[in-house]
């Protein structure tokens, strides 16, 4: 039980180093800068435009959309990477279960396709 | 450590197999033939369960593990397995009718009943934290959607979003309990923890709060008091059927994943968690007995009726022997065909092509539709507990391993708040029977809806004359689970 604790402790120096690390960079720039703030230093600052319209805007949701495929994508291309690299050592079994992987993936893609999710307009 | 390459043993897993590709395929034929193939797609949907089933009777059935050790098939996986594929089959049954007249006939529906179903199978097999995981998710994101299915209803689409936002909370801290006791034993198959816990000696703190971490997200899904919150507004705001649906087949797969999990890795620390299973028990009975007593909803009543069914069936595990097992398995069983024979009747509450769902609106019911009433007069009757129907025999297995067990306080609340939860079930027989009619309720019963009807009013009736078959089974399924 000890021993699991200190295996640990390489961590718990690391967040302390972190978290004191933030807190001088934050404290020294309080004490040691030159503190001369006027409207425009303090103004919200958007792309070097005047701040126009509120945050909270409506939104397509169709964009939503799109990011959504786009993220299951994005994963199977995450997943692709270790599998392509570690193909040697897994072998038959390894390569047939990303077929079947990428076979659902692809029946998932057929649906939306055939729904119209690609289709803008 | 077993080689990770070699291709794993799909015997056991064939009827997941099954329901997988056959999910995949009705999803392909669904988008290619339109919405007007969704009868279609239903139909074989429901046949695909049927063969699913058929597997799962005649395939291995004495504690075959595979993939690594995550999945595991004994006799209390299959005796659930078929359970939650006659829940699933049913309630795909009943929705047809529904389906069709409400203008809900997409063929997503039944492919999405075929997911959650494969999903559930998955969480009666688990022999891993991981596969537990993945069982409950592919489950509950099937759910999520059809508990919204009905997406022009501002309901239903409330009760897919709360149901949603709190399931996701609650699968965090199922998670979060998963990983610690991860953290402290370094193993997530159960065979390995439960090695390793079995030792005796001191439990250390980070598995206890682990192991409460896992109960809470566990009790979420079995809509267990004080997890209980979402269980009204969804069952009310979701369309009929996928009311029915989630109150047989995800609760009895909740309720034997929870089995499995306290009884298989965590079967030393019965002394742990029981207390905590007490709690949650009395809870789950006593609220719901009280909080039904106002509700004219019938499906909001069903739901709380639900959540105090859990906690009789909770009081099985409380006990934490093979009888307690025995009786929580019969409960389940017995649960299972009284309420697909109450929400039969719910599914034929209608009034000039709207569904009603007032108790009220049940008023008279005997005289307009006199078998009806009776077949809805028998599962009231027998929800309540009262002999010598089905809903009496199945509390009084529990009550008996309660007592068995010494938890006499446990057996005592259990009967007082089933007296009490007897007011709302005899209140429903009152309105039936001795209130002046409101108007008939829209005729012809659908064929299929009869049948069902039918079989479960006679299952109820006659369950006394016959118990033997069912107490084998749930016998024989509890021996695999204690060992």
């Amino acid at each position: 039980m000890q021993g699991f604790i200190v295996e640990y402790l390489p961590i718990l120096v690391f967040l302390a180093i972190a978290v004191g690390m933030a807190i001088v960079v934050v404290a020294a720039s309080y004490v040691a800068a030159r503190h001369y703030p006027d409207g425009e230093k303090l103004s919200p600052y958007e792309c070097g435009f005047e701040a126009f319209g509120d945050a909270r805007r409506q939104f397509d949701v169709r964009f939503y959309l799109v990011a959504l495929l786009f993220i299951i994508f994005d994963l199977e291309v995450a997943f692709l990477f270790p599998w392509a690299v570690a193909l040697g050592d897994i072998g038959v079994f390894g390569f047939w279960s990303m077929m079947i992987f990428l076979v659902i993936l692809t029946v998932g893609f057929v649906y939306e396709w055939r729904k119209g999710a690609l289709e803008w307009e | 450590m077993p080689t990770v390459h070699a291709v794993p043993d799909l015997a056991p897993a064939l009827p997941e197999v099954i329901l997988a590709v056959v999910a995949m395929a009705l999803l392909m034929l669904g988008v290619f033939r339109g919405d007007g193939s969704t009868r279609t797609v239903s139909w074989l949907a429901v046949a695909a369960m049927a063969v699913a089933g058929f597997f799962v009777i005649t395939g291995p059935s004495d504690g075959v593990v595979t993939f690594s050790g995550m999945f595991v098939v004994d006799r209390f996986a299959v005796f659930m397995k078929v359970l939650v594929l006659i829940g699933s089959a049913l309630a795909l049954v009943m929705s047809f009718g529904y389906l069709r007249d409400e203008g809900m006939e997409r063929f997503e529906f039944p492919v999405l009943l075929v997911l959650a179903t494969l999903g559930m199978l998955m969480m009666v097999s688990a022999n891993d934290l991981m596969a537990l995981y993945l069982g409950l998710e592919l489950q509950s994101l099937a759910l999520y959607v059809v508990a919204a299915f009905k997406r022009e209803s501002l309901r239903s689409t409330e009760a897919g979003l709360k149901y949603f936002v709190l399931g996701a909370l609650s699968s965090g801290m199922l998670l979060y309990g998963c990983s610690l006791i991860y953290g402290i034993t370094g193993a997530t198959d159960f065979a390995a923890l439960s090695a390793a816990l079995s030792g005796g000696g001191e439990v250390p703190i980070g598995l206890v709060i682990g192991l409460v971490f896992l109960v809470s997200g566990l009790a979420f899904k079995v809509s267990a008091v004080p997890f209980h919150m979402w269980t009204p507004d969804v069952y009310e705001g979701a369309p009929t059927p996928v009311t029915a649906f989630f109150a047989v087949a995800p609760k009895i797969a909740a309720v034997a994943l929870f089995l499995r999990v306290m009884m298989s890795p965590f079967g030393g620390l019965v002394s742990q968690w029981q207390q905590i299973i007490v709690v949650v028990s009395i809870a789950s009975m006593v609220l719901g007995a009280f909080a039904a007593i106002r509700q004219d909803n019938i499906k909001r009543l069903m739901a709380y009726s639900s959540i105090g069914h859990v906690g009789y069936a909770l009081v099985g595990l409380a006990a934490g022997t093979a009888e307690g097992m025995r009786g929580t398995i019969l409960y389940m069983t017995i649960y299972l065909v009284m309420n697909v024979g109450t929400f039969a009747v719910i599914l034929n509450m209608k009034r000039a092509g709207a569904m009603v769902e007032g108790i009220h609106d049940l008023a008279g019911l005997a005289r307009s539709r006199p078998l009806m009433a009776l077949a809805m007069g028998i599962f009231m009757f027998s929800l309540a507990g009262i002999p010598p129907l089905a809903g009496f025999f199945a509390k009084l297995y529990v009550f008996l391993a309660a007592v068995n067990a010494e938890l006499y306080a446990l057996a005592v609340i259990g009967v007082l708040a089933s007296v009490v939860g007897a007011f709302y079930y005899l209140r429903i027989i009152r309105i039936m029977y001795f209130d002046a009619p409101s108007e008939v309720f829209d005729a012809p019963v659908a064929s299929e809806m009869r049948v069902i009807l039918a079989a479960a009013a006679v299952f109820t009736l006659f369950f006394f004359a016959y118990p033997a078959p069912f107490l084998a089974g749930a016998e024989a399924a509890a021996l695999a689970l204690v060992r």
